[in-house]
């Protein structure tokens, strides 16, 4: 599997894809994927069009990852994720009549949380999916606070908590297969490939069906993209979601603050020394030596 | 607190009798069913039960945090607002080594010393809100840099400006030791401590802002803005002179048996400079919010809730104690200079508060409220900090003057 160094990738950029590959053994350095840059960025396409509400996904969702069966779903209430369930169908009253709509992590192609983690617990592979690795989390909880969907779920009553949120199920792609909840899906609401093809087949029914989808994938741009991606027969607003997102890519917000790090480090210092010394000389002739401390 | 009497605290260096005098020295010094005492033990006990009960059942049994607020008082308030408090150790040590202003020498190894344990006790707070506190080893042993971390950087720089502060206050254990060699080569290490202490301050002060960045639809827009990182040092170079006057106040009353006659008279003329400190930094920090919210068009959200409660904080927290400072500044009214810092503490609490907990995630429905619990531990650790100084105060030259070798050195 491809991983490539995040740091190595911004400089190396011109340079070519076999240098690219350098760090490709450690399994675990961090990537910086902008939208369609990398084609093979794998996702899933969920259309609420056709999605009937079966909730099947939860289902197939908790057993892939050994999480508690959801039980009996009031479908009045509107649920969030939590780190009990990873994914939850919620039923929505719209213009249009009812409409249901999956919730899960969005898996961003530039992810606030994996910018934001200072251990690289938080990881953007190459494949698509945005995993977190337990070996390093020390569970400060700052891919929270940075994410815009805020998906990660913190075990609060666990003494080695863990964070659980979507990950397209990680596990079954390294073994070459798709996801539990879009292999599973009885409707076809659910359809996994890769981004690219995602887009092109999200416009194609848009375009197709004009009077059935709202013109917009959400997903495609919002946060920088991610890799889930949405279809909606209304605007999305009425289906609860936050339009307030931005598309931007998250970590572009703090990038401006981070490369300031190493001038003021070392340009400061030698401005404090500057100053140290001019003022030092007035003093030689009067109080020699009253140092304290 | 303690009426110590001021027995002879520097040991010959003679073989053998340093560990007993380390023995001696941590044995409590004056009487110990003082009211301090009698409040501060029975808190600390309870405090240190809810810890024992956070790390067996996990950090959701004793707090109100959820998933919409992961960080509440204790980074809120310990870490967020404490740092800022602690801001007083740089802007001081810039004053009296760098700029070479001796007036403010006397306050220095206090300041330095408050802003050690601050920093030392709020990693410890910072710890006991770690999930998997454990794992912390990563970041420090470079088990996998997040480079592109802001928290990597905070951590960083806090780490080792706790270094520093260390150093910088090293002489006075080494006075307090009576080892004078040591005392030699560490005091010959101060300025490159101070040097590197300002700068590590300028950047996690600002990282500490800059940890909210990404928080951009969470937080209310009267907070939030770009400028954060630059708020964020401004705002602690008059929240830590602040906390200097408050704290220094009360030390040189409770602990007057550790300072000359002349010491009140000095002790008032330092509060006077630094309350014109305070008056300029809050000017600008003013000034710059006026430029934020003009630029952002705020004025939007002013006739709200939020809006009266940014009010709140700006008129009557950062612009009433500048225009007090400003007055005490001309008047020497130094009694005005301590009402006016208390209210611009009060103002840093609200502004660090707002921004990591009140403002943020304003619009969720279940308002996150702390739990007694975490008040109590807060508590604790501040009241365990407050120990810990009066320990180090007794014992060592902070507040006093160096032992007489010290001069003879030079």
């Amino acid at each position: 599997m491809k991983k490539i160094d995040r740091r190595f990738f911004l400089k190396a950029m011109g340079v070519t894809a076999a240098t690219l590959a350098v760090g490709i053994d450690r399994s675990d350095a961090g990537t910086d994927i902008k939208t369609g840059e990398i084609p093979e960025l794998k996702g899933i396409l969920y259309d609420s069009v056709k999605c009937k509400g079966c909730y099947g996904c939860e289902f197939d969702c908790a057993w892939q990852h050994g999480l508690a069966e959801p039980g009996e779903v009031d479908d009045t209430i509107i649920r969030k994720t939590d780190e009990t369930r990873r994914t939850v169908i919620n039923l929505y009253q719209t213009s249009k009549g009812p409409v249901y709509v999956k919730r899960q992590c969005m898996n961003c192609n530039d992810p606030a949380c994996g910018s934001a983690c200072l251990t690289q617990a938080m990881h953007k592979t190459t494949d698509g999916p945005v995993i977190w690795r337990e070996n390093r989390c020390m569970g400060c909880r700052y891919c929270m606070i940075s994410c815009p969907y805020d998906m990660p779920k913190f075990e609060y009553h666990s003494t080695n908590p863990k964070i659980q949120k979507c990950d397209l199920c990680y596990d079954l792609q390294q073994e070459g297969e798709e996801p539990a909840c879009s292999y599973n899906c009885p409707n076809g609401a659910l359809l996994f490939g890769t981004r690219r093809e995602l887009i092109a087949e999200a416009n194609k029914r848009i375009l197709e069906n004009p009077d059935d989808y709202y013109p917009h994938i959400f997903g495609e741009h919002e946060a920088g993209g991610s890799s889930w991606m949405y279809l909606s027969p209304v605007p999305f607003e009425e289906l609860g979601f936050n339009t307030k997102i931005q598309n931007i890519s998250y970590p572009s917000l703090t990038k401006g603050f981070i490369s300031s790090i190493a001038p003021v480090d070392i340009f400061l210092p030698a401005v404090l020394l500057g100053i140290y010394e001019a003022t030092k000389k007035d003093k030689t002739t009067q109080n020699t030596e009253e140092r304290q401390l | 607190m303690t009426n110590s009497t001021d027995q002879p605290l520097f040991l010959d260096n003679k073989e053998g009798k340093t560990f007993k005098f380390l023995l001696s020295e941590l044995k409590p010094k004056g009487r110990i069913f003082t009211p301090f005492n009698i409040v501060s033990i029975p808190i600390i006990i309870v405090g240190l039960i809810i810890m024992y009960i956070r790390f067996t059942q996990g950090i959701g049994s004793v707090t109100n945090l959820s998933q919409e607020v992961p960080w509440g008082l204790w980074i809120g308030f310990d870490v967020v607002t404490g740092v800022a408090f602690a801001g007083g150790a740089y802007v001081l040590v810039f004053m009296v080594y760098i700029l070479n202003l001796e007036k403010y020498r006397p306050i220095v190894r206090v300041t330095v010393l408050n802003g050690f344990l601050a920093y030392l006790f709020y990693s410890a707070a910072l710890l006991l809100d770690l999930g998997r506190p454990l794992k912390i080893i990563n970041v420090i042993i470079g088990n996998d840099y997040g480079m592109s971390s802001v928290l990597f950087l905070v951590g960083w720089h806090f780490l080792l400006y706790m270094l520093a502060l260390l150093l910088e206050f090293s002489p006075a254990i080494a006075e307090w030791l009576n080892a004078r060699k040591a005392r030699k080569f560490l005091s010959g290490m101060t300025l490159a401590a101070v040097i590197f202490g300002i700068t590590l301050s300028a950047l996690h002060q600002s990282g500490i802002g800059a940890l909210f960045l990404m928080a951009i639809d969470k937080i209310h827009p009267l907070w939030y803005n770009a400028y954060m990182p630059i708020m964020f040092v401004v705002s602690s170079v008059f929240g830590g002179i602040s906390v200097v006057i408050i704290e220094g106040s009360i030390s040189s009353k409770v602990f007057d048996y550790q300072t000359d006659k002349n010491h009140n008279k000095q002790h008032s003329g330092i509060m006077h400079g630094l309350a014109k400190i305070c008056a300029v930094t809050m000017f600008v920090y003013f000034f710059m919010q006026i430029i934020i919210f003009v630029h952002q068009q705020n004025y939007a959200y002013i006739f709200s809730p939020m809006g009266y409660w940014f009010l709140l904080e700006m008129l009557g927290f950062v612009l009433l104690p500048m225009v007090m400072f400003f007055i005490s500044y001309r008047t020497y009214n130094i009694t005005l200079v301590k009402i006016a810092g208390v209210l611009s503490i009060i103002g840093i609490v609200l502004n660090r508060m707002n921004i990591s907990i009140i403002a943020f995630q304003w619009e969720t429905a279940v308002r996150y409220v702390p739990s007694w619990q975490e008040f109590i531990v807060t508590l604790t650790i501040i009241l365990i900090e407050i120990w810990v100084l009066r320990w180090v105060i007794t014992r060592m030259p902070v507040l006093r003057k160096s032992p007489d070798w010290v001069k003879d050195e030079h």
